[in-house]
């Protein structure tokens, strides 16, 4: 098993390492080159000349790729001109973050209970109206744009009848304790139940909107991979040894069929990500999606350039971690 | 969703409940120990499936009516969506959208063109952004994957990382990112930004097909009669891996779409509306949407139609073409 954690850990250090080098490569490309990108397009001759002799970009390229990784890891990223100006780009991600995270956190809470026992009942009642139902109604997460799903539950329910707030993490009017930066348990851990019901009345609509990406694709996942399973030799046997049938739904079918779920899960937190820029966009939801669309719209590069790298590097991290508990869940993976 | 059974055998019940589904399990058993019906084609076998399949036949019907409609639409347009006949109508303050009145049946948007001409001619730049996306996509990720699974090696290590890392990116993000990279946003912008995100799907794909395919018997036995190296993979490898290619092509339209209305939606989409495309439109209606909802449903009712078309037709063609899926 650490052998197994180990190499990944290896593999993942090389994705990094070309992942560092496109996002060298595409900052390098980006119009005005990257001392636009740091400071601005706005910014004097005298202090691009400095930044340019700081930057080294008189110097050969692949030390200009070392000395970008240098400032990377040290989470140099440069300073903010348009989203907060002033404020240092990597301060202004560990500030949104929590944000998203909690929004992220929610849509799961919403879509996984809901989506793998739907899945697991579709396979069993192949053919049946509850199968068919869920079918269509996944079909529709997968045709229908996140962010009108997103203005259509908005438009509903937080405007013609107003049960939800239109937008933000918490009414301004509430005099809330900041712990973690994640609103709810905040309220929670300080008591103070006003603050954490009114973050979660802000997060319901948002969160039911992004749940509708990972709902449609767990569903379907659960489904094929149940209807896969029941088809195995050894649900057979277990039915021919007459064990029952809660038995054979949790440890024969549920157990094995929920592998290449789990590998699913992990892969939604990118569009999670990517669905968190639409829905947070819709209900002004200050979190690094927000703050990404802003980015890209007031060409803020230093922003966006830590925003890009930190999603893609929750992303591999992630996927890191989904690996090793696959090769918990099923012991085939480690010998490979 | 579709009967997964073949049509050369009758069709066993499908089972219900619990113990009805143990009984047919037993039947197709032994039905599978008698011998085999005639060999079919796998392509002549899927589509015989597809004819009868109303999932297939509702998705391609939604396709065709699309494609057709992006042809004919400039000629059924009532109105050149970029002329203003209702501009005097229009009241920035107290009504900026006009309604419907007799010759516009659906108003008209904020600049007093008529909404039902742009929405029908939007049609054509959908499919475009749709099509365009995908193609570039299709072929980059051939190439692509053609290098790695033919060559394998060092070059499969390196496209594979690079494949890899792109997958990696969450696929909005890529385009967003791919999209700054402009200076002007067009809807070139859109098209190749959302290209980009689907390289590596289709190289991952081909790439494991041909890879599978390295050992098989048609690839030894033509290698063995003296063929060429580039001829094996072009003629022999490439055309036997492209079946799920294609399909996942027909989904992938679907998200290409989807996507370009996402983009569009974020502002990065083309600025010039004169030609109306739909991701533009619903971006464009965004100041208006609280009190004119519909500027913004029209057209999103219509990406639905068309990527619900393109998803469901993907999905049968898949399942079809899938051999475990034969009996």
């Amino acid at each position: 098993m650490l052998r197994f954690i180990i190499r990944r850990l290896f593999q993942m250090v090389g994705v990094v390492l070309v992942l560092s080098f496109l996002l060298f490569m595409w900052l390098r490309s980006l119009p005005g080159g990257p001392v636009s990108a740091i400071l601005g397009e706005r910014a004097t001759a005298s202090r691009r000349q400095a930044l340019e002799a700081a930057l080294g970009l008189d110097q050969p390229i692949f030390v200009q790729y070392l000395k970008f990784l240098q400032r990377a890891i040290q989470g140099e990223f440069g300073i903010s001109t348009q989203v907060l100006p002033g404020t240092d780009a990597l301060e202004i991600f560990l500030m949104r973050l929590p944000a998203t995270i909690e929004l992220s956190f929610f849509a799961m809470l919403i879509a996984i209970p809901l989506a793998i026992p739907l899945g697991y009942f579709a396979a069993r009642r192949r053919g049946s109206a509850l199968d068919n139902t869920s079918i269509v109604v996944s079909l529709l997460g997968v045709a229908v744009p996140v962010f009108f799903t997103a203005f259509l539950l908005k438009y509903f329910f937080a405007i013609k009848w107003p049960i939800f707030p239109v937008s933000g993490r918490q009414s301004g009017d509430i005099d809330a304790t900041r712990v973690t930066g994640f609103f709810v348990l905040d309220g929670i851990l300080t008591r103070e139940w006003d603050a954490a019901w009114d973050a979660l009345m802000h997060l319901a609509l948002p969160a039911i909107a992004l749940a509708t990406i990972p709902f449609a694709v767990i569903f379907r996942i659960t489904r094929a991979s149940v209807l896969d399973v029941l088809d195995e030799d050894y649900v057979r046997t277990a039915e021919a040894k007459g064990l029952t049938l809660r038995v054979i739904r949790s440890r024969h079918v549920l157990r094995n069929a929920m592998l290449p779920v789990t590998t699913i899960i992990g892969l939604q937190v990118g569009a999670l990500l990517g669905g968190a820029v639409l829905t947070e966009t819709v209900f002004s939801f200050p979190g690094i999606g927000q703050a990404l669309a802003e980015a890209f719209r007031d060409k803020d590069y230093a922003v966006l350039q830590v925003l890009i790298m930190a999603a893609a590097a929750i992303f591999v991290l992630v996927n890191l971690l989904v690996d090793i508990s696959y090769a918990l869940i099923d012991p085939r993976v480690r010998a490979r | 969703m579709t009967d997964q059974h073949g049509t050369e055998t009758p069709a066993p019940q499908r089972g219900r409940s619990y113990g009805e589904r143990r009984k047919q399990r037993i039947d197709d058993l032994a039905a599978a120990s008698v011998d085999e019906a005639p060999g079919v084609s796998l392509y002549a076998s899927a589509w015989r499936r597809l004819r009868r399949n109303p999932v297939f036949l509702i998705g391609a019907g939604i396709t065709l009516l699309f494609v057709i409609l992006a042809v004919i639409s400039p000629w059924l347009a009532p109105w050149d969506p970029a002329a203003t006949p209702l501009l005097d109508k229009v009241r920035p303050q107290s009504n900026p959208v006009p309604g419907p009145e007799p010759g516009h049946p659906l108003g008209g948007d904020d600049r007093g063109r008529d909404l039902l001409s742009r929405l029908l001619v939007g049609s054509q730049q959908t499919l475009i952004v749709g099509v365009m996306a995908t193609l570039l996509g299709f072929f980059g990720g051939i190439t692509l994957g053609t290098l790695a699974g033919a060559l394998g090696g060092w070059i499969d290590s390196v496209v594979m990382r690079i494949v890899d890392v792109l997958l990696s990116i969450p696929s909005l993000l890529l385009a967003i990112s791919i999209a700054a990279l402009s200076q002007k946003p067009s809807q070139w912008t859109v098209i190749v930004a959302i290209a980009v995100t689907q390289v590596p799907i289709f190289a991952r794909l081909l790439r494991g097909s041909l890879l599978g395919q390295r050992v098989s018997d048609h690839v030894l036995a033509a290698r063995a009669l003296g063929v060429k190296p580039g001829a094996v993979v072009f003629r022999h490898m490439v055309p036997n891996s492209l079946g799920p290619v294609i399909v996942q092509a027909t989904l992938v339209l679907a998200t290409s779409i989807i996507d370009a209305a996402a983009l569009s939606f974020l502002g990065l989409g083309n600025s010039d509306d004169r030609k109306p495309e739909w991701g533009q439109m619903l971006g464009r209606a965004q100041p208006f949407i609280y009190d004119n909802p519909h500027l913004a449903i029209y057209p999103a009712a219509c990406i639905i139609v068309v990527a619900l078309g393109f998803t469901l037709m993907g999905e049968s063609l898949r399942e079809a073409l899938d051999p475990k899926s034969r009996r």
